[in-house]
């Protein structure tokens, strides 16, 4: 069979399922279960109302059981054990990781990224989504910066590590360098700065997302409110910072907490760049590179990860139901 | 305190040009409404004059500055907008005082007025509260004392009454109309009501597609309007018009089924003209010529619904206990002293 037709019929089995499941499940509840008919009618028709919500849900439920409670519930168990997963060891890898000097440069840069990336890709997203607001040229210029959205990390890394790159004739940034008469460096190696140069990317990955959702809010600001103030004598930067920023911060939230979620997944910019090496590691990657080898340390790394996406993650979905009341 | 004045207006964008050379000297303390239908150019002129738009050509003073290319805020003007136009994010107190709090005031100076506004228009229990905790009557309570607070040369009101319910236009109505008594500052009040108008204004300004039709006191242009258009957008309901034609110094009237003899210097014979009459200047008697359409009741007065044989309508006005009825056949009868004239092409007052 042509990989088209398999297409259309994982389609047509998709959707006739979920219309199928849904029809038939309701029609059961409504004739078989509950009947609304015979002398409880009024009750079985309250009853069966109750019950259809968790009819629909119940797919969802069971999706998300399989697939996100399971595996977590299933890792930090698994993280109890040993690489074979035949002896339990307690929380043996747990002390062996947080005395592995990687883990705890990984946990600080893994801080770092947390701490810059978020408020980089925000700050010049809000920042560009104002500058750009008026202008005639404001659609092509926003459309520029976004389209690194659409590379993948990988993609952005390995058009980076040329920006980064030591020859001089590739990087642009030793090109410069040896222009203005300096020695060209490697500027991956340099420490502790080096970690900075990684962040680059994904803030210019980020700052299109950030700018377009920004962007679209600084759009809803009500127009009178900005004339109010220029009457009321603001100059721009106090009718941008005491008006408009007010306005609009439950949504800068939502778009700082979603990156900052982003960045304590992302692995691949670090793994395509510099393998973790020269202390650049992150948690992510530092996840990645125990997966297949040594201990069991993997899943405890997982955890960890998990533990600090979750207060975030929390935080975030209050402000984005919030935004939406 | 001080008055406004425009000289020769003009406000274009690109090229069109939506204000024609505007000329309007608004007294100190004077209380000017700007009225006419949407997209007369009367929101665009009272921002002209807040510094929002740009004045393509022309002069404005406020008192004896000239204010035409000034900031906004340097023109010692305060706005008061429809959709109110508070800060979501502020409570009424720092909404109130975020225009000082700009201008540096200090912040003892900045409470004391805001305390004083607030106990003018009763929002003192309000001033903790974020906007969206208020009903609309409150929050343009806060708008308007937001404008107080500055101390203005002159208040803009940019149709503040339009966004509220029948009752509270009528309620906030009369408090303006307190304010502008107990403040006495010049106000310009932009409103496509014509009730808001008459009763507000000291001097009303109607305003058809960037031109000014007539200035003057609400009762005069009431009774004394220069052309159709104000005759018939002064007063509710509003004017009857009916065709009619000069003829042998009197003016015949199909619609009337009769000739109207007028005491004024009527045009050429066989021109054709225009017949106003007010619905409380035409009084019903027993006749045949008119249609009772439709009656509308309001109590103390009716309005009636009338079908000439011509088929142009009219509204009528009664009072008493004799009212008529749908179905009925009527006829009119009127002073023609009260009836007014205005030429068919030009729309102007025949005098």
């Amino acid at each position: 069979m042509s990989p088209l037709l398999q297409g259309l019929m994982t389609i047509l089995i998709g959707v006739g399922g979920c219309v199928g499941y849904f029809y038939a499940s309701n029609l059961i509840l409504d004739k078989v279960i509950f009947p609304a008919s015979g002398p409880k009618a009024g009750r079985n028709i309250n009853r069966a109302n109750a019950i259809r919500p968790w009819l629909f849900l119940l797919p969802a439920v069971l999706a998300l059981g399989l697939y996100l409670v399971y595996p977590v519930i299933g890792s930090f168990y698994r993280s109890l054990f040993n690489r074979d997963g035949t002896e339990f060891i307690w929380f043996g890898n747990y002390i062996t990781m947080f005395g592995d000097a990687e883990f705890r440069t990984s946990l600080v840069n893994n801080f770092l990224w947390v701490l810059v990336v978020p408020a980089a890709a925000t700050f010049f997203g809000l920042l560009i989504a104002q500058l750009t607001d008026r202008l005639s040229w404001g659609n092509i210029a926003k459309s520029l910066i976004f389209m690194p959205m659409a590379i993948s990390f990988v993609g952005a890394s390995l058009i980076w590590r040329m920006v980064y790159a030591n020859n001089p004739d590739i990087g642009v940034i030793n090109a410069l360098r040896v222009f203005f008469g300096a020695d060209p460096v490697d500027l991956l190696q340099v420490a502790f700065w080096n970690n900075f140069f990684l962040m680059v990317i994904l803030i210019w990955i980020q700052t299109g997302f950030a700018m377009v959702i920004l962007s679209a809010a600084l759009r809803g600001i009500p127009e009178e409110t900005v004339e109010a103030a220029i009457i009321d004598g603001a100059n721009p930067f106090q009718i941008f910072f005491k008006i408009k920023v007010p306005q609009i911060m439950g949504t800068i939230v939502v778009v700082w907490t979603t990156i900052t979620i982003l960045v304590l997944k992302v692995f691949d910019i670090v793994y395509t760049m510099t393998l973790g090496n020269f202390g650049t590691q992150i948690l992510p990657s530092y996840m990645m590179s125990y997966m297949f080898r040594d201990d069991g340390r993997a899943t405890a790394v997982a955890f960890v990860i998990m533990i600090i996406v979750l207060p975030v993650m929390v935080w975030n979905i209050i402000q984005a139901r919030k935004e939406m009341r | 305190m001080s008055g406004v004045t425009l000289n020769n207006v003009i406000k274009r964008y690109g090229n069109v040009q939506v204000v024609h050379g505007i000329d309007l000297q608004i007294d100190d303390g004077e209380f000017c409404v700007f009225v006419g239908p949407s997209g007369c150019g009367k929101s665009t002129l009272l921002r002209m004059v807040a510094g929002l738009e740009e004045t393509t050509e022309g002069q404005i003073n406020i008192g004896p500055r000239d204010v035409t290319h000034m900031d906004p805020a340097q023109r010692g003007v305060a706005m008061v907008f429809q959709t109110y136009a508070l800060y979501p994010h502020m409570t009424v107190e720092q909404n109130m005082g975020f225009g000082l709090k700009m201008n540096g005031h200090p912040s003892r100076e900045i409470q004391e007025k805001v305390r004083e506004a607030s106990s003018i228009l009763k929002l003192d229990d309000y001033l903790d509260r974020k906007p969206k905790a208020l009903s609309g009557g409150q929050r343009q309570r806060v708008a308007i004392g937001r404008a107080i607070v500055r101390g203005p040369e002159v208040f803009l009101f940019d149709e503040p009454l339009s966004n509220l319910d029948a009752e509270l236009r009528v309620e906030m109505r009369v408090e303006i109309a307190r304010l502008h008594n107990e403040i006495g500052a010049t106000m310009i009040y932009v409103t496509h009501d014509q009730v808001e108008a008459m009763t507000l204004a000291d001097k009303i300004v109607v305003l058809r597609s960037g031109r000014i039709e007539q200035v003057g006191a609400p009762m005069d242009l009431y009774r004394d309007p220069d052309n159709k258009f104000v005759a018939g957008f002064i007063g509710s309901p509003a004017m009857n018009f009916l065709d009619g034609q000069v003829a042998g110094g009197a003016v015949t009237v199909p619609g009337l089924d009769q000739t109207v003899q007028m005491n004024l210097t009527l045009p050429a014979n066989e021109t054709r003209v225009s017949l106003g009459l007010r619905p409380e200047h035409l009084e019903i008697i027993p006749g045949e010529t008119h249609q009772v359409e439709l009656t509308e009741a309001l109590g103390g007065v009716s309005y009636a619904y009338l079908v000439a044989s011509t088929g142009e309508r009219l509204i009528v006005e009664e009072r008493g206990d004799q009212r008529s009825k749908i179905g009925d056949t009527v006829g009119l009868q009127f002073d023609p002293a009260r009836a007014m004239l205005f030429d068919t092409e030009s729309e102007a007052r025949i005098r």
